[in-house]
């Protein structure tokens, strides 16, 4: 026996919607076999009457409520009823809403404008694709994931650049960004000491010895593995640095890699030379020129990097009226020895550099007789000794060769060594001297400068050899780091940049970041207290190939 | 060729629209290629074979109507023998919710897009209950019929005659603001509308009685403004549509049993269709999602022009057809974001801090999201003349719009 029981609420208003809600509320009711919940308008109450809903007896007016009960019984319909307030204010505590999450980068950047980074953790073939658009949005990228094609590395590289933009990756495991962590970091308290890493764990355990030793990061900027191989170009260390450069809060900065290409290595000293601030390097497995050059210091291993960054005794001597441009070296010793080292000091800093007695192969120079680029000849090289006497003992070969390189007009600076003691010439600066000035004559833009190796007790009165050179404007030495450091400071210093520069306040301001791929790079973030919004990503059209192409034509043809 | 350039024309041509409700006029007087014997019906073109329930009795209805036929039997076997014509309403500037069939005699609202020059048209709408565009036919509602095409339709064919028209995108801008989508909810713009017709048709009706009926009748019916408002998304879209390049979409229309969907940059008749899916909703006391026709109507046209669905986050109102709560309400709207070009210059959300809705679906976005759009839609019975049931959401089926992102590679040889 089904019984129908009803209320009538008059003068209460709620939106047909809410009241279909309710009506599906009363149906899950034990007992109850159907319900009607409506404002009691004709047309609703037609409905209702359609559906055997309508007793006669219902007396309602179009702005009352009327709710009506159909169920297996009395008790069953009178609880239905005694529920309908209870139901009406009922809130959906048990599915709480969720954040928008976008599943476009494009609407991603809509929904946090101030971001200005993208994490990017999707699978290598998507990635770079993902990325060429965070940078059409002129966003910085963190590029997580691996397997991307080495020509679209140059090519989203070249672009960023570009557009003052860092892709950071592919491959790149971790970064920290204004006391952010990007990917894999450790906490890390925020300090003065900034570090472009090419190297992963290497920026991991660099920056977190630099955390326990009691000091902190600026920022720690990932370049990727392959980022200081030749065909890159180390595109990504070389704005990481510049940006650290221009960076007041950095103090210090580290340059972390697995070995780079030997030019690449060059080009990024090179760079590192122009930084008005302590730049520690560490290059693992390529061999340290000096353990200081300038403003640089090489360290031989991880942790001693970072210790040297945090304690290190800093005595900047930045000659600011050093520069020699565009012009070359010609190194012209008897010493052989002296001659490699300086070439292993050099050749870190000064690029193309050739030589007859090269470290490796590339800079092995086809003629001896012909300097070209920079060059450090060993004239006591066998090649020159053919009935001849060593040119520790005989000046003619090495002031004839003087003769030539200053005849050359790219020439800015000839370095020799001098090396006096028992068996060498008895004056060799009585005959060298000579020379000098005669070059000097005619070519007054050229400096020169020696490497002199004796003693005070020397036969050939070290002090006065020393005076001669001085009094002919020679800049002397006394060991091959000294003229290391020098030379390498006289090249190397204040070359322009030839690219955008990185916006710093763009690293300065409190980070925002978009992630794409791996939820827990958001989750990290998000407790980090960085502000992200995390995109929904799939694969275009859902991993259909023939769409996915399609639309990559679409998008290319412009 | 440049696509974003050519969806940049399109939706800017959508947006900068301007409809305005004109005047209400005899079907075959103004809809271009109207005819006695023709029944334009909602959707893309259908046969008589493949309508669903509710689209059969609406023509049925609409022949018993026109006199064409004097019993459903008659109807039914003039339609089965081809004595009459079928099309689709968008093919004559013409939309109409649900069924939307539309006949020769009836009255039509006719609106005219003034920045462009392209006129459209639609229905007047029944109310609630049991009506033609639910595929009802009986007595009652043929007599309403009558009566609002001799009574309504004279009214306000009079009224707006002495009037400048009414501007719909003021009309639809301003219930934006006041809790309506536009599709599923036309509470506010109805009133709206009656605000702005009353006095008219105070100044022009002499009877009074008849007068009191008509303000009645446009009150009680919170879905007054729709037909005008379809006609005016329909105007907008029409504005919009042959773009060459562009991938905008300019129809989303449902016959009951097919979806189907127009590109801009694609042909004036070059329909993608797939089976309609059967909308997902709450529904009336005594029934049940069994009772549910697949998605049926002209209406789509609302979110084809960025409002409806779209404009959810506007509508907290109706929320409880997303999931129910505001948060859901604004999260529809920001995934529409995703597939859409632009941002509506005229239709802003307060609950978005007036961003504009999310207007210009793009073919190319659908398929590489996956994301397809979200309608509010009223559900039909799937049998002619219940009425409708309940009220939801439907989306359509993705494999129409990869057939169009190939058919528009194909022309574009790209």
């Amino acid at each position: 026996m089904t019984v129908i029981k009803w209320n009538v609420r008059a003068g209460t208003y709620y939106d047909s919607v809410v009241l279909m809600q309710l009506q599906r509320g009363l149906l899950e009711l034990d007992g109850v076999i159907d319900a009607g919940v409506v404002m009691a308008t004709p047309a609703n109450k037609d409905l209702l009457a359609t559906n055997n809903l309508l007793p006669d007896t219902v007396s309602a007016n179009p702005d009352d409520l009327l709710i009506v009960v159909k169920a297996d019984d009395d008790s069953s319909a009178e609880n239905a009823i005694n529920q309908v307030d209870e139901l009406l204010t009922r809130r959906k505590s048990s599915s709480v809403s969720e954040d928008f999450r976008p599943r476009s980068l494009s609407a991603a950047v809509k929904q946090l404008p101030e971001a200005h980074w993208v994490l990017i953790s999707v699978p290598g073939r998507y990635a770079a694709g993902v990325a060429r658009e965070a940078l059409d949005l002129g966003k910085h990228v963190f590029l997580y994931s691996d397997n991307v094609s080495l020509e679209d590395e140059i090519a989203l590289k070249k672009t960023a650049r570009e557009k003052g933009l860092l892709v950071m990756g592919p491959d790149c495991g971790t970064a920290i960004i204004n006391g952010v962590g990007l990917g894999f970091a450790n906490r890390v308290r925020r300090g003065d000491i900034g570090v472009v890493g090419a190297s992963g764990t290497g920026t991991q355990a660099v920056t977190a010895q630099i955390h326990n030793l009691g000091t902190g990061i600026s920022h720690a900027i990932g370049t990727g593995g392959r980022d200081l191989k030749s065909d890159v170009g180390a595109i990504t260390a070389h704005q990481a640095l510049d940006a650290l450069k221009r960076d007041d809060e950095t103090k210090v900065i580290v340059l972390i890699s697995k070995p780079p290409s030997p030019d690449v290595a060059t080009s990024l000293i090179s760079a590192a030379q122009n930084a008005d601030k302590p730049v520690v390097v560490y290059f693992i497995g390529y061999p340290p020129p000096a353990r200081k050059i300038g403003n640089l210091h090489f360290a031989i291993s991880l942790s001693e990097a970072a210790e040297t960054a945090v304690n290190g005794n800093w005595e900047l001597v930045i000659d600011k009226k050093l520069p020699i441009t565009n012009y070359y070296l010609r190194g012209l010793f008897s010493g052989g020895t002296l001659a490699y080292e300086t070439l292993l000091g050099l050749q870190a800093s000064l690029t193309p550099i050739y030589s007859n007695a090269p470290i490796t192969n590339y800079q092995l120079l086809d003629d001896p007789l012909h300097s070209r680029a920079h060059t450090i000849i060993d004239l006591g090289d066998e090649f020159f000794m053919v009935g001849r006497l060593h040119p520790m003992i005989d000046n003619d070969l090495r002031i004839r060769r003087m003769k030539q390189e200053a005849a050359d007009p790219e020439v800015g600076m000839i370095l020799f060594d001098v090396v006096l003691g028992e068996g060498s010439h008895l004056n060799p600066t009585g005959e060298l001297v000579p020379a000098i000035r005669a070059i000097q004559a005619s070519r007054k833009d050229i400096e020169f400068a020696a490497m002199v190796i004796g003693t005070d007790d020397d036969p050939q009165n070290l002090q006065s050899q020393i005076s001669a050179l001085e009094e002919a404007g020679v800049k002397v030495f006394r060991t091959a780091t000294e003229t290391v450091e020098y030379v390498s400071l006289k090249f190397g210093a204040n070359k322009q940049n030839q690219f955008t520069p990185v916006n710093l306040e763009q690293l300065k301001q409190p980070l925002a970041a978009i992630n794409v791929g791996l939820e827990s790079f958001y989750e990290s973030l998000i407790s980090q207290g960085a502000q992200a919004v995390h995109v929904e990503w799939k694969p275009p059209a859902g991993g259909n190939e023939k769409m996915a192409a399609l639309l990559a034509r679409m998008k290319s043809k412009k | 060729m440049d696509i974003d350039n050519a969806n940049t024309t399109a939706v800017n041509r959508m947006m900068e629209a301007r409809p305005i409700l004109k005047s209400v006029a005899t079907a075959k007087d103004v809809i271009p290629g109207m005819k006695d014997n023709l029944f334009l019906h909602a959707g893309p073109p259908i046969e008589w074979g493949r309508m669903s329930g509710p689209l059969k009795g609406a023509i049925i209805g609409a022949m018993l109507f026109e006199g064409v036929a004097a019993s459903e039997a008659e109807a039914t076997k003039m339609a089965e023998r081809g004595e009459v014509e079928f099309d689709a309403c968008h093919h004559h500037g013409a939309v109409g919710p649900m069924a939307g069939v539309t006949s020769a005699s009836m009255k039509v609202y006719v609106v005219e897009n003034v920045e462009h020059g392209n006129k459209s048209f639609s229905n007047l709408n029944e109310g609630y209950g049991k009506v033609l565009r639910y595929g009802a036919y009986s007595e009652e509602v043929l007599k309403k019929l009558h009566w609002m095409n001799d009574v309504l339709g004279v009214a306000l064919a009079d009224a707006l005659a002495a009037s400048n028209g009414i501007d719909l995108r003021a009309l639809m801008s301003e219930a934006l603001h006041m809790g309506d989508e536009g599709h599923n909810r036309n509470k506010a713009g109805s009133l709206l509308y009656l605000k702005l017709i009353a006095p008219l048709i105070a100044k022009t009706m002499k009877d009074n009685a008849a007068m009191s009926e008509v303000l009645q009748f446009l009150g009680d019916n919170a879905l007054s403004v729709l037909n005008p408002v379809m006609a005016a998304c329909k105007a907008m879209t029409d504005a919009a549509h042959g773009v060459e390049g562009s991938t905008i979409v300019t129809t989303m229309a449902r016959n009951g049993t097919d979806f189907g969907i127009r590109v801009s940059g694609l042909g004036e008749r070059q329909w993608f269709t797939a089976p309609a899916e059967i909308p997902v909703g709450l529904f009336f006391s005594g029934y049940s999602q069994a009772d549910a026709n697949p998605d049926i109507g002209d209406s789509a046209i609302t979110e084809t022009a960025g409002i409806g669905g779209f404009a959810m986050a506007t509508a907290p109102a109706i929320v409880t057809f997303i999931g129910g709560t505001p948060k859901d309400a604004m999260n529809a709207t920001l995934e529409m974001y995703e597939i859409t070009f632009a941002e509506s210059k005229f239709f802003t959300m307060p609950s978005l801090d007036f961003r504009g809705t999310p207007t210009g679906i793009d073919i190319r976005k659908v398929v590489e999201l996956g994301i397809t759009p979200r309608i509010n839609t009223g559900i039909a019975h799937k049998n002619a003349g219940v009425g409708q049931v309940g009220a939801g959401l439907v989306r359509p089926p993705l494999a129409i719009f990869e057939e169009a992102l190939v058919a528009f590679a194909e022309k574009y040889q790209l």
